[in-house]
C-alpha cells in the first residue's frame, strides 16, 4: 500500500502536467463539439458522421493509410535484415541516413516530393503530382525508417539457432524465414506496422502539401474545418472519431508487444559476410535506398536553380522576407526561432519522459500496482496519435483564460512540441531502463544504498547515452513539428515549418525558392541532431516501438 | 559414415579448428570433449555446415559435403537449450521436418505420437515452449531431431543446460534412445561426465587440436598428458620419486609420471604406504581423507564407510591400481 502511494505520488507530476497540457486541450475542443449554446447536444455530431463527404474522408484515411503501411512494411524488412544483419562498408553511415526522413519535417517531404513529381520535376511525367499515389509515397518515404528501425533492432537481437536447428532438420533458406524468423520478428512487424499506420493515419504536414483540398484524411479534415469553414462542431466530431480509433490501435499494439517468450533471451548477434543467397535482399535495400534519396536530392537540385543556372540566390533570400511581403519576418528569424523553440520543448520532453520512463519501467509488486504503471504506460503514450491539430486548437481555446493564459507565452508553442515528442522519448528510454535487471538495484541497496543513490550508481550509467538520444529525437522532433504549431504560432514569431509551408501557399518565383531553400536548410538541421543520435545508439535496444 | 580429414575453420587470424582428423562409424556416439574456446562448438557447426571450411574436407557416407547447404544435409542439430519454436506447440515441433517433407497428415500425427512417448512426453502435444520445464524443452528438441531419422544428429553440450539429478536421468534415457533409434551422433562438451553418460567414442581437443581419440575406456585408461589427465577427471599427477613409490606400491614398473583419482589411496591395514590424517569428510559414498604420506606429501585418500579417523591418527594406504593411470613421457619440446 505505502509502494502504491508513492508511485501515485511520483507519478502526479507528469500526469498533472499531461492532464493541464493535452487532456484539458482535447476535451475542450471536444466539447467545442457536443455542447451548442451550453447545452448537450450530441445529434449534431451524429448528423457530421452521417455526411458523405466525411464518409469518403475516412474511407480515404483508411485505405491510403493501409497502402502506405503495407508498402513500408514490405520495402522495410530487406532493408532491415540488410542494414542490421550483415556486414557491409558504411552501414551505420545508411542506417542514419535512413533515419533522417523520420525526422524531417512534413512540411519538407512534402515540397520534397513536390518537386520531385511536379511539372517539370525529374519524374512530372508520371503525372502523380497531385494524386493520391503521391501521398502514399510521401507517407511511404516518412515511415519506413520506423519499419527498418524496429524490425531490425529485433532482427538484430533475434537467437540465431533456431534458425539453424531448422535448417539442419532439412528447411531451406527461405522455408527457414517463412517458419522462423517471421513469426519470431512478428511482434516487431506488427508493432511497427501499427505505429506507422497510425502516423500515417494522422498525417498533416504531408497531406496538406501533396493533397491540396481534393484530397483530404480526418487530419487534414479537421484542420479546413476549424481554420476555414469554422464548422466546429463537424471538427470536434472527426476529432472524437480519430480519438477512439487510436485508442483502440494502441491498445491493440501494447497487447502484441506485450507477449514476451520467457525461453528467448535477448543476444547482439555479431553481424556475417554477405552471401549470394543475400543479393535480392541488397538489391531490395539499393532500390529503396536509391527512391529515397531521389526526393532529396530534388529538393536540394531545386534550391540551387535560380532561373535557368545555378546560385546561391534563394540562400541568401533568406535573409528576406520574400516577394510581395510573403512574411513578417525574415527566414533566418524563423530558424532562430525553430532552434530556440526545440531547446525549451526538449528539455519539457525529457524531464517529463524520464519520470514517465522511470515510474513505468520500475518493478511492481503487487497486482494493483502493476495495473497503476500499465495504465500511466498507456496513457503517456495518448500524444503519439491523438491529432497533433486537435490539440494545437484545443490549447487555443482552453488555454486562454486565467489562471491558465498562456496565449501570449513564449513558452506555449514549446509546451505543445514537447507533448508530441513525450511519446518519443519515453519509448527510447523505457526499454533501456526495463532492460536492467532489478536484482541489480535489491544487491545495491543490499549493500546500504539509498533510493537516490540507487539510481544514480545503476539507472543512470545505462541510461545516460539513450537519454542524449532521447533529447536528440526530441529536439528533431520539434524542429519539424508542424501541425500544433501551425495553430499556435504567432504571426510575428513563426517557426520554420510554418514560414515553409506559407512560403509555397504565396506567389512569387522567390517564394517557391525560399520554401526549397528554407527546407533544406531545416533537413540539414535534423539531419546533423540524428547523426549525433545515430552514434549513441545502444544495440539491441531502444527502438520505436 | 563421417569423415573428417585436416578439416581447419580460421578466423581471421584466429585458428579455431586447427587440422582436425575424424572418423566416425555408423551407429557411434563419439563425444568431442574440451574446455571452452577450444574450437569443439566451432567444429560441431563445420559438420553441420553452418561455418565454412578453411582447409580440409568433410566427408558423408564417402560423398564430400563442400558446398552442401545446412539443409541438404540430413543431420539434426540439438543446442544446450532447445530452442523450440517458441510459436509452435509442442506437437508442432516434433512435425517440423516431417511438414517440410510433405509427410500426409495421418502420418505425421502417428509419428510424433510414437516420438512424444519414446521421450516421455505423451499428452503434451498442445503445450508451449514456454511453459516447459528445461528438461521437457531438451526431450522435445531430440524428439524434433529424431523426427525424420536423421543420418547424424549432431550434440552441443545436450545436457549442460540442466541440473545435476536431471542432468543425470536426462543422460540415461537420452543414451537409451539413441542406442534404441541407432542414431550415430556426434556430441560436443565441456562436462566429462556427460560425455561419459552418452558417448561411445572420445576425441579430447585443446586449442583448436584433437590432443587424443579413441573409444572411451581406452581414453579414459590412458590419457596421453597432464592437462588430458586432469581434464578427464583424475585428481592430481605425480612424478618422480612420488609417482616411482605409488607405482611401486601397486606393483607396476617405475615410470616419471602416473595421474591419481582422489580415490587411488585407500586405507587398508595391509596398505604398504603410511601416512597420518589432516581432516576427514563423510560422504554418502566414502569417508573422504586429506593425508600426509610418506615419500608423497599432502595427497588425497579415501576409507569406507564407518571407518573411523581422525585427524592426527596414523594410517596404512594401499593403492587401487585401476585407479591411476601412467602418463606417456613426453617428447623433449
Amino acid at each position: 500500500m505505502r509502494r502504491l502511494l508513492a508511485l501515485l505520488a511520483l507519478a502526479a507530476g507528469p500526469v498533472l502536467v499531461l492532464g493541464v497540457l493535452f487532456v484539458l486541450p482535447v476535451t475542450g475542443m471536444v466539447s467545442e463539439g457536443f455542447f451548442v449554446d451550453g447545452s448537450f447536444a450530441p445529434g449534431a455530431v451524429l448528423e457530421v458522421l452521417a455526411r458523405p463527404r466525411v464518409h469518403r474522408v475516412a474511407w480515404f484515411t483508411v485505405w491510403s493509410s493501409g497502402a502506405a503501411t503495407l508498402l513500408a512494411v514490405v520495402l522495410g524488412l530487406p532493408a532491415a535484415y540488410v542494414l542490421h544483419r550483415l556486414a557491409l562498408p558504411g552501414r551505420a553511415a545508411v542506417r542514419a541516413a535512413l533515419l533522417v526522413p523520420f525526422v524531417l519535417p512534413t512540411v519538407v517531404v512534402g515540397v520534397a516530393f513536390r518537386q520531385l513529381l511536379g511539372e517539370g520535376g525529374p519524374l512530372g511525367f508520371l503525372d502523380l503530382d497531385g494524386t493520391p499515389v503521391a501521398i502514399i509515397c510521401g507517407l511511404v518515404f516518412f515511415n519506413l525508417a520506423v519499419v527498418i528501425r524496429t524490425v531490425g533492432v529485433a532482427w538484430e537481437s533475434l537467437d540465431p539457432r533456431p534458425g539453424q536447428a531448422a535448417a539442419a532438420l532439412g528447411a531451406s533458406p527461405s522455408q527457414v524465414l517463412r517458419t522462423v524468423t517471421l513469426p519470431a520478428l512478428r511482434p516487431a512487424i506488427v508493432g511497427a506496422a501499427t505505429i506507422v499506420f497510425l502516423f500515417c493515419a494522422t498525417a498533416f504536414g504531408i497531406v496538406l502539401t501533396l493533397g491540396g483540398v481534393r484530397y483530404s484524411t480526418v487530419e487534414t479534415e479537421i484542420y479546413l474545418l476549424t481554420t476555414t469553414v469554422f464548422d466546429l462542431q463537424a471538427a470536434a466530431a472527426l476529432s472524437v472519431l480519430q480519438i477512439v480509433v487510436v485508442v483502440a490501435l494502441l491498445a491493440l499494439a501494447a497487447r502484441l508487444r506485450a507477449t514476451p517468450d520467457p525461453t528467448a533471451h535477448r543476444t547482439v548477434t555479431p553481424v556475417r559476410a554477405v552471401r549470394r543467397g543475400d543479393a535480392p535482399a541488397v538489391v531490395a535495400t539499393l532500390v529503396v535506398l536509391v527512391a529515397m534519396l531521389l526526393p532529396i536530392l530534388t529538393l536540394v537540385l531545386g534550391s540551387l536553380t535560380v532561373g535557368d543556372g545555378w546560385g546561391l540566390a534563394n540562400y541568401r533570400a533568406l535573409t528576406t522576407t520574400g516577394d510581395n511581403q510573403a512574411l513578417l519576418v525574415p527566414v533566418t528569424a524563423a530558424l532562430v526561432t525553430s532552434l530556440r523553440t526545440a531547446v525549451d520543448a526538449t528539455w519539457m520532453a525529457l524531464l517529463v519522459g524520464v519520470s514517465v520512463a522511470l515510474i513505468v519501467t520500475r518493478r511492481s509488486h503487487s497486482v494493483a500496482e502493476r495495473r497503476v504503471r500499465s495504465t500511466l504506460d498507456g496513457f503517456f503514450m495518448l500524444p503519439l496519435g491523438v491529432s497533433a491539430v486537435t490539440l494545437g486548437f484545443g490549447f487555443l481555446i482552453t488555454l486562454d483564460q486565467p489562471p491558465l493564459d498562456l496565449r501570449d507565452s513564449p513558452l506555449l508553442v514549446p509546451m505543445a512540441q514537447a507533448l508530441v515528442a513525450l511519446p518519443l522519448v519515453v519509448r527510447t528510454l523505457a526499454p533501456v531502463l526495463g532492460g536492467i535487471d532489478d536484482r541489480q538495484r535489491q544487491a545495491a541497496a543490499s549493500l546500504g544504498a539509498s533510493p537516490l543513490r540507487t539510481l544514480v550508481t545503476v539507472d543512470l550509467p545505462v541510461v545516460w547515452k539513450p537519454m542524449l538520444a532521447a533529447s536528440g529525437f526530441a529536439f528533431a522532433a520539434s524542429l519539424g513539428e508542424f501541425g500544433a504549431t501551425s495553430f499556435l504560432a504567432r504571426d510575428d514569431s513563426p517557426t520554420l515549418p510554418v514560414v515553409i509551408f506559407r512560403l509555397i501557399g504565396h506567389p512569387g518565383e522567390m517564394n517557391y525558392g525560399m520554401a526549397l531553400a528554407a527546407s533544406v536548410v531545416l533537413a540539414a538541421a535534423t539531419t546533423l541532431v540524428m547523426l549525433a543520435v545515430e552514434r549513441l545508439r545502444v544495440p539491441g535496444v531502444g527502438a520505436l516501438a | 559414415m563421417l569423415q573428417l580429414t585436416d578439416v581447419t575453420v580460421r578466423y581471421g587470424d584466429t585458428v579455431a579448428v586447427d587440422d582436425v582428423t575424424l572418423d566416425l562409424a555408423a551407429g557411434q556416439v563419439l563425444a568431442v570433449l574440451g574446455p571452452s574456446g577450444c574450437g569443439k562448438s566451432t567444429l560441431l557447426r563445420a559438420v553441420a555446415g553452418l561455418e565454412p571450411l578453411t582447409s580440409g574436407s568433410i566427408g558423408c557416407d564417402g560423398a564430400d559435403l563442400a558446398g552442401v547447404p545446412t539443409h541438404k544435409r540430413g543431420f539434426a542439430l540439438m543446442f544446450q537449450d532447445g530452442q523450440l519454436f517458441a510459436h509452435l506447440t509442442v506437437a508442432r515441433n516434433v512435425a517440423y521436418a516431417l511438414k517440410l517433407r510433405r509427410t500426409p497428415s495421418a502420418r505425421v500425427a502417428a509419428r510424433v505420437r510414437e516420438l512424444l512417448e519414446l521421450v516421455g512426453l505423451s499428452g503434451y502435444d498442445d503445450r508451449l515452449p514456454g511453459t516447459l520445464s528445461g528438461g521437457e524443452r531438451q526431450r522435445v528438441a531430440l524428439a524434433r531431431a529424431l523426427a525424420v531419422e536423421p543420418r547424424l544428429i549432431l550434440l552441443d553440450e545436450p545436457l549442460s543446460a540442466l541440473d545435476a539429478t536431471l542432468r543425470e536421468r536426462l543422460a540415461g534415457d537420452l543414451r537409451e534412445i539413441l542406442h534404441a533409434a541407432g542414431t550415430t551422433a556426434l556430441l560436443v562438451t565441456h562436462d566429462h561426465e556427460e560425455a561419459f553418460a552418452l558417448a561411445d567414442r572420445l576425441a579430447v581437443m585443446r586449442d583448436g587440436r584433437v590432443v587424443q581419440s579413441g573409444a572411451i575406456d581406452e581414453v579414459w585408461r590412458a590419457p596421453v598428458d597432464e592437462e588430458t589427465a586432469l581434464f578427464l577427471g583424475y585428481a592430481r599427477v605425480l612424478r618422480g620419486t612420488a609417482a616411482a613409490s605409488v607405482l611401486a606400491a601397486a606393483g607396476l614398473p617405475a615410470a616419471p609420471a602416473v595421474a591419481v583419482r582422489r580415490s587411488a589411496l585407500v586405507v587398508d591395514e595391509a596398505g604398504e604406504v603410511a601416512a597420518t590424517v589432516e581432516s576427514a569428510r563423510v560422504t554418502p559414498e566414502q569417508v573422504r581423507l586429506k593425508v600426509v604420506a610418506d615419500g608423497l606429501g599432502a595427497i588425497d585418500a579415501v576409507a569406507p564407510l564407518g571407518t573411523r579417523v581422525s585427524p592426527g591418527d596414523a594410517v596404512r594406504l594401499s593403492v587401487d591400481v585401476t585407479r591411476l593411470a601412467v602418463l606417456p613421457i613426453r617428447p623433449p619440446a
